[in-house]
């Protein structure tokens, strides 16, 4: 099987769908002759021809719009924001507008869009490169929200939500691109080709959404993560020789409560990891509904690993980024409280 | 401090307040007939006249004059006049019903019912609006069915969106009438990118999307012309002044600067201005921008010239803001009154034709909206609570279906 890193991977998704699909068409700043500044659609035009994946003004509420009316006609677009920071001018569009037609219009429209975005931080970024804002579009009844972590499931996850009928935003964690990721930024690079998920089929396959992957069974502690803070958490769970079940949650809505619900009542304890924000930040969630459906079976406090309540900062990128270290502190703390 | 006189805010205040005359001698109305009509495949520099003119066709006595004369067939003119009485009387009855406390919320189209009446005919059954809340008459002169307008109005058992949206909000994709919504201007832009997809797909469809002269200060109205522009999209884009966005006057949308037609210059894009209040006008340019945008000649930019005679809602009281008398003075009169005449002028439509159609449509209203009554009004009658539950995702996800049964349904 051959050798793919992220970047590749999604670029096959978007090759077979434009190539077996005549409803898709992507568009984005920079997507269409350039290839995208993260090179996601390289030779999609060249390949498909300048209406299938083509350039777009600087005006992402513009790029959102459009793409709702073209789903409404009947198309399938991908659409690309640059950066997960700018999508904001178009969260009008998302919320007031992509996750509510179906239910407004009684299922007379709906949108099947699907929007990809870089996001997430350990790229010195700074405080509009790195923000991770999966939180407020989980918020949003009638929008889903996907987030890979590796080349395998990011073919999949993103065939999968092409194929929805429902929008779709896809958080691209840009920081593991070209490799995982562990949080030792002072460490060599690694790329996919060492890392198993980094075979991906040449063909259509897909993963479907709303299922978590169980990365690493354990018995002592769960944690949860998704995008980097996965490779991160391998890394913590790793240097602190605990015993932990390392769930991969992939899919922020629909969540797979199942998978979760089960490892918690087995380990008895629980960390959450995300680069976002703390407070109000997806982790919130996450441990209210591990708290309503696992209660007797807790025997420590949930923890939560985040970014800071701080906007994220440029020369302080490793004190903010939730590395192995702060990781690996809770995995102990946690495994070592006594209910 | 320099010797300069200080700076000092502008602040745009209308002619005539609440309690004063209303004044309109500011108005700068050209005759009918005067505004020329330019082949549509003329390039859009040299139309840059036009967004300053005013098309209208209909003069005093009546006569449809000049290059924009639609010359339609008399049943044409009366199927709109029809739509338009339809959408006033249906006003009146719904109006009243809000008074009566059948429904939570109301909002008429008094003034600008030509609007959406001519639009509605000049466009193909297979193309799509995406109407603002004031384009009942594009339902009306598709015989959308009264009843289901009732229901939906009343949010009963019957309503064909299930109790979820708020009255008036409709949605009827068979009548090519896109899912209305409370949050104005948000779906300019899916008009844009349902011109595209149609341009993509090589059809023949095109669209038609409308703001009014208050949204154009959205940034969606920006973003709709500069996609329109950027990929020659087959969209009519509408702007409807009607002088009042609630209580503010056209002037803080940038209306006393320029015209809202003229901003399609900056686009690229032909702008029409129009006599909002003449039917034949709206048809005529309709089928001009309709007849473009289908020889992939691209979108145009069409204010249509007109005044909100009602409140802007039940919600809304216009004495606060604005002279009592203002819809009365208004120069341009009473489209409905204007094209009644025209037919009578015609010899093609008498007074008592009139009457007898406007007590027929009265009955038809009463008709519809006792039987819709009969079903329930708000509060009184509601579609199954589960159904609260349904198409928020294509398939329900845990969540829903556990909250779901957390209500017992």
């Amino acid at each position: 099987m051959p050798r793919m890193n992220m970047i590749q991977a999604l670029n096959s998704a978007l090759d077979i769908k434009l190539a077996t699909d005549p409803d898709t068409l992507i568009f984005g700043e920079d997507v269409g002759y350039f290839g995208g500044v993260f090179r996601v659609t390289e030779g999609l035009q060249q390949k498909h021809g300048l209406t299938r994946c083509f350039d777009a003004p600087i005006s992402e509420g513009g790029i959102v719009a459009t793409a709702i009316g073209m789903g409404a006609y009947g198309l399938r677009p991908i659409i690309e924001i640059q950066f997960a920071d700018y999508i904001l001018p178009a969260y009008d569009q998302l919320v007031s507008e992509a996750a509510r037609l179906r239910y407004r219009s009684n299922g007379e429209f709906w949108c099947p869009i699907t929007v990809r975005s870089p996001y997430g931080g350990g790229i010195f970024g700074g405080q509009t490169h790195s923000q991770s804002p999966e939180a407020i579009f989980a918020h949003v009844t009638g929008l889903k929200t996907i987030i890979p972590s590796n080349p395998y499931d990011a073919k999949g996850l993103l065939l999968a939500a092409i194929e929805e009928d429902d929008p779709v935003i896809f958080l691209e964690p840009k920081r593991i691109y070209n490799g995982p990721f562990d949080g030792h930024y002072d460490k060599p690079l690694k790329t996919w080709a060492e890392h198993p998920a980094g075979e991906v089929p040449v063909g259509h396959y897909t993963v479907p959404l709303g299922s978590a992957a169980i990365v690493r069974p354990g018995t002592e502690v769960t944690v949860l993560a998704y995008g980097t803070m996965v490779h991160v958490s391998v890394a913590a769970i790793k240097e602190t020789g605990i015993d932990a079940e390392l769930v991969d949650l992939r899919s922020i809505v629909p969540l797979d409560i199942d998978t979760i619900v089960a490892s918690v009542k087995k380990t008895g304890r629980c960390v959450i990891v995300h680069e976002a924000s703390r407070y109000g930040g997806f982790g919130a969630e996450l441990s209210a509904l591990i708290q309503e459906r696992c209660f007797y079976h807790l025997r420590a406090p949930i923890e939560r690993v985040c970014g800071w309540d701080t906007p994220y900062p440029h020369a302080f990128e490793w004190d903010y980024f939730p590395g192995p270290a702060r990781v690996g502190k809770a995995l102990r703390h946690c495994a070592e409280a006594l209910a | 401090m320099s010797n300069r006189p200080p700076l000092s805010l502008y602040i745009p205040e209308p002619p005539a307040r609440a309690g004063e005359r209303a004044d309109f001698s500011f108005l700068d109305i050209p005759p009918p007939g005067e505004t020329r009509r330019p082949d549509i495949t003329e390039p859009e520099a040299g139309m840059r006249d036009l967004p300053y003119g005013l098309v209208r066709v209909l003069d005093e006595e009546h006569n449809a004059v000049g290059a924009w004369d639609p010359r339609l067939p008399p049943d044409v003119l009366r199927r709109g006049l029809r739509a338009m009485l339809l959408t006033r009387l249906f006003d009146e009855r719904m109006f009243s019903a809000h008074r009566q406390g059948k429904t939570s919320f109301y909002m008429r189209s008094l003034g600008e019912e030509a609007i959406g009446a001519a639009q509605a005919l000049v466009m193909g059954r297979e193309d799509m609006c995406f109407p603002t809340y004031r384009m009942l008459a594009w339902l009306m002169a598709r015989d959308y069915p009264l009843l289901d307008l009732c229901n939906q109005i009343y949010s009963n058992e019957r309503d064909p969106l299930r109790g979820r949206q708020l009255p008036i909000l409709y949605s009827a994709r068979d009548y090519g009438f896109y899912s209305l919504s409370g949050n104005v201007g948000s779906r300019f832009g899916h008009a844009v990118g349902w011109a595209m997809a149609s341009a993509f797909k090589g059809d023949d469809k095109i669209a038609i999307g409308h703001v009014g002269e208050g949204t154009t200060a959205e940034g969606d109205f920006h973003e709709a012309l500069t996609f329109a522009s950027v990929y020659h999209a087959p969209v009519i884009l509408c702007v409807t002044n009607n002088q009042w966005a609630i209580s503010s006057f056209s002037g803080f949308a940038g209306g006393n600067e320029t015209t809202f037609a003229a901003k399609a210059i900056a686009y690229g894009i032909p702008g029409l201005r129009v006599d909002g209040n003449d039917f034949l006008a709206v048809y005529a340019t309709t089928e001009w921008a309709a007849e473009r945008a289908r020889t992939n000649n691209g979108p145009t930019l069409i204010e249509l010239y007109t005044y909100r005679a009602a409140g802007h809602s039940t919600s809304d009281d216009p004495t606060r803001y604005r002279p009592d008398d203002e819809a009365a003075q208004w120069p341009l009169g009473d489209p409905l009154e204007r094209l009644k005449a025209h037919l009578i002028a015609l010899k093609e439509w008498s007074e008592e034709q009139h009457q007898a159609q406007v007590a027929e449509l009265a009955e038809a209203i009463k008709a519809a909206s006792k039987q819709a009554e009969g079903v329930g009004t708000l509060g009184q009658s509601k579609p199954n609570v589960r159904e609260m539950f349904e198409d928020v995702f294509k398939e329900p996800d845990w969540r829903i279906l556990e909250q779901r049964r957390e209500m017992g349904v």
